[in-house]
Formats: C-alpha cells, sequence, structure tokens
C-alpha cells in the first residue's frame, strides 16, 4: 500500500495525503483514421443508394412476395430441415467421437473410416446418392444372412419420402463434421479430470457425463454454432435429391413463375439471415451457460456470501 | 489383523521401462505411512497402483484382503471387471497433487457428485454432509464458489473434503502440497494432521519432512522403484542406515 503511494517511509495507520492533479491531456489526433473512415462511409453509402435506385432489385416486388405465404412455408421447411438434420448429426456424431475414443481398435477404425468417406465426399453427391437409394437396393432383407430371409423391405415406398431421404443425407454428412468437433472437444479436457472421476469409483460413462463432456462443451459448442449456420444454408442442395420444397427451390420455382428472380432470392436471402440471426443469439446463451465456473469474476450472489462470512468473522472477533 | 494395504513384491513396467521392482510393504488400519524419494523412484506409481489406476505386472497386492484388479479363481487370475474395479475404488480416496477438482462445478458440486451418482445417496443428505466436511476443512464460505475463484491451498482442501464424502477406509496422498505456495502449505498439512488424528489410515507421498516427523507412524524412503528403508519418521530421518538414504536426506533437509 504505501509503497504504491510512493510514500517507501510512511508507518500504517499515517493520514493518507490527498493525491496529486488528475491529468488532463489533449488527445493525440489521427488525421489517416479519420480520412479512411470518410471514404469507407460514403463508398457505403454510394452503394444502398444505388441498391436502392437499381431497378433490377425490383423492391416493389421484394415487399410483396417477402410475406407470402409460399416463402414462409418453404422458410419453415428449411428450417424443419435443418433442426432435424443438426440433432440426427449431432446425436451420431457424439457416439462416433466416443467410438473414436474408447480403447477397442475396431470400434476407433469404424469410427475413422466413416468420418474418411462422409467427410471426404462432397455432400451434394452424397445427396444424390440417396435418391438413388431404391435403385441401387431394390429390396432390404432380414433374416440370416445366405440362409434364410425373415422378411422383407421393398425400398421403393421408402424412397418416395423425399424429405427424409434429404434428412438422412444431410444429417449422415453432419454427423462426421460433429465427431471431429466432439473429439476434439473431449480431448481438450485435462487427463486428471477423468483420473479424479475414475478414483471417485465413476464409471467411463458417467465419468463422460458428469464430467468430460459438461467441460468438452465450451469448446464444442462454437464450431457446432458454425455448423448450424452452415447446414441452414447447405439444405439449399436437396434439390439434388431431388426435394423441392426448400427455401432456395421455391425461390426458383417463383422466379419462373414470375420472370423476375433477383427480388427473389433476395427473398430467400433475408429469410435465410433472420434465421442465421437467431441462431447466433442462441449460441450466445449457451456459450454463457457451459462458461460456468470459467470466469475468477464472482456473481452477486457469490459476493454476498463472502461478504456475510466476513461479517460473521468480525462479530466473533468482536467477542 | 488384516493389514489395510498390504503388497508383497509387486512389480509395474510401462513397456520396457521398470518403474516398481519388487515392493513389498503393508499398512495396518489407523495407521499414516509417508513415502518419501527421489523424483522418478516409482512412489506416485506405487500409489496409483493400490487403487487400480495402473494394474501392477506381478507379485499380488491387497487392500483390506481383497485382492486389487484381479480375481483369483484356483490358482489362475482373471482382469477384474470394470464394474467391480470401480466399485473397489470407491473405498480409497484420493489427493492428486494438481487438485483435479471439477471446474464446471462449485466447491458443494465437487464434493456431491460422487455421492449422490455413485454412492446413490439421496441429495438433500449428501449436501448436508458435504456441509459438515466443508467446515472442517475450514472452508463453508466457499461452498458456492468454483474452482477458477480459490487459492491453491483451498482447492486442495475442497480435494480432501471430496474423497472423504466417499466415506473411504484409506486415503491416499501423492504429493497434496508440492504445486502449492509455501505460505499455504500448512492450511492443507493441518487439515490432514486431523485427519490423522481421527484415526484415518494414510499413505502420503511427500517432501514435507517436517510432516513426515510429527504426523507419521512410518516412514518409508524408496529409490530406483525399490523400498531401501523403511522404520520409525524419526529413526530413519536422524539415523538413515543406508547410504542412498543418507544421500537423499542430506540434499532435501
Amino acid at each position: 500500500m504505501a509503497a504504491a503511494q510512493g510514500n517507501l517511509g510512511r508507518v500504517p495507520g499515517d493520514e493518507v495525503p490527498p493525491p496529486p492533479e488528475r491529468i488532463r491531456a489533449k488527445p493525440l489526433r489521427h488525421p489517416g483514421r479519420t480520412a479512411w473512415a470518410a471514404v469507407i462511409v460514403f463508398s457505403l453509402f454510394l452503394f444502398i443508394y444505388g441498391a436502392a435506385t437499381n431497378a433490377a432489385y425490383d423492391w416493389d416486388t421484394y415487399f410483396q412476395y417477402l410475406f407470402d405465404q409460399r416463402f414462409w412455408q418453404a422458410a419453415g421447411i428449411t428450417l424443419l430441415l435443418t433442426v432435424l438434420s443438426m440433432v440426427l448429426g449431432v446425436t451420431l456424431g457424439v457416439i462416433l467421437a466416443v467410438m473414436r475414443l474408447t480403447p477397442n481398435r475396431i470400434m476407433q477404425s469404424v469410427s475413422w473410416g466413416y468420418v474418411w468417406i462422409f467427410r471426404g465426399t462432397p455432400v451434394y453427391v452424397q445427396l444424390v446418392f440417396w435418391g438413388l437409394f431404391s435403385t441401387i437396393y431394390p429390396r432390404l432383407d432380414f433374416g440370416i444372412p445366405f440362409v434364410e430371409q425373415f422378411f422383407t423391405i421393398e425400398t421403393a415406398a421408402f424412397a418416395e419420402n423425399v424429405f427424409w431421404l434429404a434428412v438422412i443425407g444431410l444429417s449422415l454428412n453432419e454427423a462426421a463434421y460433429m465427431a471431429e468437433i466432439v473429439r476434439g472437444g473431449i480431448q481438450s479436457v485435462d487427463e486428471g479430470q477423468s483420473e479424479a472421476a475414475t478414483a471417485l469409483g465413476m464409471s467411463r460413462a458417467l465419468a463422460l457425463r458428469l464430467v468430460i463432456l459438461p467441460q468438452a462443451m465450451r469448446a464444442i459448442i462454437p464450431p457446432t454454432g458454425n455448423e448450424v449456420i452452415s447446414m441452414l444454408k447447405t439444405t439449399s442442395l436437396v434439390t439434388a435429391v431431388p426435394y423441392t420444397f426448400d427455401l432456395y427451390a421455391r425461390a426458383r420455382d417463383l422466379s419462373v413463375e414470375t420472370f423476375n428472380p433477383v427480388p427473389m432470392l433476395l427473398i430467400a436471402s433475408t429469410w435465410y439471415l433472420l434465421f442465421t440471426s437467431i441462431l447466433m443469439v442462441g449460441q450466445h446463451y449457451l456459450e454463457r451457460h457451459f462458461a460456468r465456473g470459467a470466469s475468477r469474476i464472482m456473481s452477486d450472489r457469490q459476493l454476498q456470501a463472502l461478504a456475510d462470512a466476513e461479517d460473521d468473522n468480525l462479530l466473533k472477533d468482536a467477542k | 489383523m488384516t493389514p489395510m494395504v498390504d503388497a508383497q513384491n509387486v512389480y509395474k513396467s510401462f513397456g520396457a521401462l521398470d518403474v516398481l521392482r519388487g515392493v513389498t510393504l503393508s499398512v495396518q488400519p489407523g495407521e499414516v505411512m509417508c513415502l518419501i524419494g527421489p523424483s522418478g523412484s516409482g512412489k506416485s506409481t506405487f500409489l496409483r497402483c493400490i487403487n487400480h489406476l495402473e494394474q501392477i505386472n506381478a507379485g499380488r497386492l491387497y487392500v483390506d484382503g481383497e485382492l486389487v484388479g484381479y480375481v483369483e479363481r484356483g490358482n489362475v487370475l482373471h482382469e477384474m471387471s470394470l464394474r467391480k474395479a470401480a466399485r473397489q475404488r470407491r473405498d480409497i480416496g484420493m489427493v492428486f497433487q494438481r487438485f483435479n477438482l471439477f471446474p464446471h462445478v462449485t466447491a458443494l458440486g465437487n464434493i456431491t457428485m460422487a455421492v449422490i451418482h455413485v454412492k446413490k445417496t439421496p441429495k438433500k443428505q449428501a449436501t448436508a454432509r458435504a456441509a459438515e466436511l466443508l467446515d472442517m476443512v475450514g472452508l463453508s464460505h466457499k461452498a458456492h464458489a468454483y474452482p477458477a475463484q480459490m487459492s491453491g491451498g483451498q482447492l486442495q482442501r475442497v480435494a480432501i473434503a471430496r474423497a472423504l464424502a466417499m466415506d473411504p477406509k484409506l486415503m491416499l496422498f501423492d504429493e497434496p502440497t508440492s504445486a502449492l505456495d509455501p505460505e499455504l502449505v500448512g492450511e492443507v498439512l493441518e487439515v490432514m494432521k486431523k485427519l490423522a488424528d481421527d484415526g484415518m489410515t494414510m499413505i502420503v507421498v511427500t517432501h514435507e519432512m517436517g510432516f513426515a516427523r510429527e504426523v507419521a507412524d512410518s516412514l518409508v524412503f524408496m529409490d530406483n522403484g525399490v523400498v531401501v528403508e523403511a522404520g520409525d519418521p524419526r529413526t530413519v530421518l536422524t539415523a538413515p542406515q543406508h547410504k542412498r538414504t543418507q544421500e537423499f536426506l542430506a540434499k532435501v533437509v
């Protein structure tokens, strides 16, 4: 304390001298920064002015169709595709990551091979393959291989449900990426954590659920947020299956119908951007939830508890 | 009386490296044993073998009369099932050099987690017991603090409370004060001394010769994977018989 105030000789208990006059310096000017800012702001203004007055954008049609039922229905389908594919993709991804980290060599290899194939080929090509599923496998036989079949499924009926083929295609591709994200997250947790859990008598599964995964989540959430946003946009590829009720397909249909593609594409972009913005907000709150314990800064409740404890000690000392 | 820990000619190697090369010693219930020795002497590995964090390669190791990590049928040893091994570890508390507290839960959560999910104790009961233990280690006011908000000495005291919450019959301490600032060592040793006075069976790997002299019932000096010298702490510390013990003590005291 004394040293910090520059009075080395001061004895504790002495009066504290008043601090010297506060510094009021002239701020440093940055003419370069100001000039660049002006150039950029002016360019931006020119672009916005150009967009507003450019007839090709056709803003009247844009506003006429923005909340058209055909658009918001397609937007809902895109959202549903995203949510279903992500839920299935994350679930399968966690399973693949855990398989990759077991001591079992066969499990490790299967997981590695899965990621190799599904991450190594374009999702568009995979979606085309799913569209051809019933051509490649007309019948699925269940029973004892080479000996006796108990029942058979004709895949043609199943393949008519193009929506689910799209979900399967997207989620199996996503699982490969999620597997790597989850594996990285689990490996980022200190080894001492699973050791401590083991020493307390926890099974591997319990340690994973209570100790490892909650900590891995901090490393898993930000890239997963990226994946969700990426998935929202990747749904525009389901036309490869071919599934044609999503947002982008609808924009193309209406472009053909109205002979006016630009405003339709702008509307689709607006919807994508709206969903992305909502997802960003959700990600923020998830990150905050899993950051528990990461900060040294105490919450109001903790500070209050600490102050109360100190008061108790003072009372004890007084007695 | 069955010894709490009975090691008979225990060997442990990692690949080509032999870390334990025939360790024989026993610890009686209520005994406090300090393990000392240069780094790399195998004392931490021995401790980790006792609760089966490492599997021994030869010899026999018993805790409370029960073989650790293996099941013996006839004259054949079978590897123990994971479930049974976890059941065995439940009764052995372990305190680590680097605390290894769970950073995503509070001090209270650290103490109650295994009690609730492993021992299946009702949450209310587990919390009440955890509050008692926090009081015992002098940290009642930190019940709702996260590990990142505590000092090293406080963390280690919570770690001790966490191990005690499982009601272990044996406590293992792996250099519990080596990662602490010198001024924080005392508060941890004080808690350990209290435990020893309460009759807990303890094995402590340590460099704190003062603690060994004052609290331990027996002192074991290990070097190169074997027990070089063992006996009453005061005798070993003041009049070591072996040359290697003399050299080691000359360096650390």
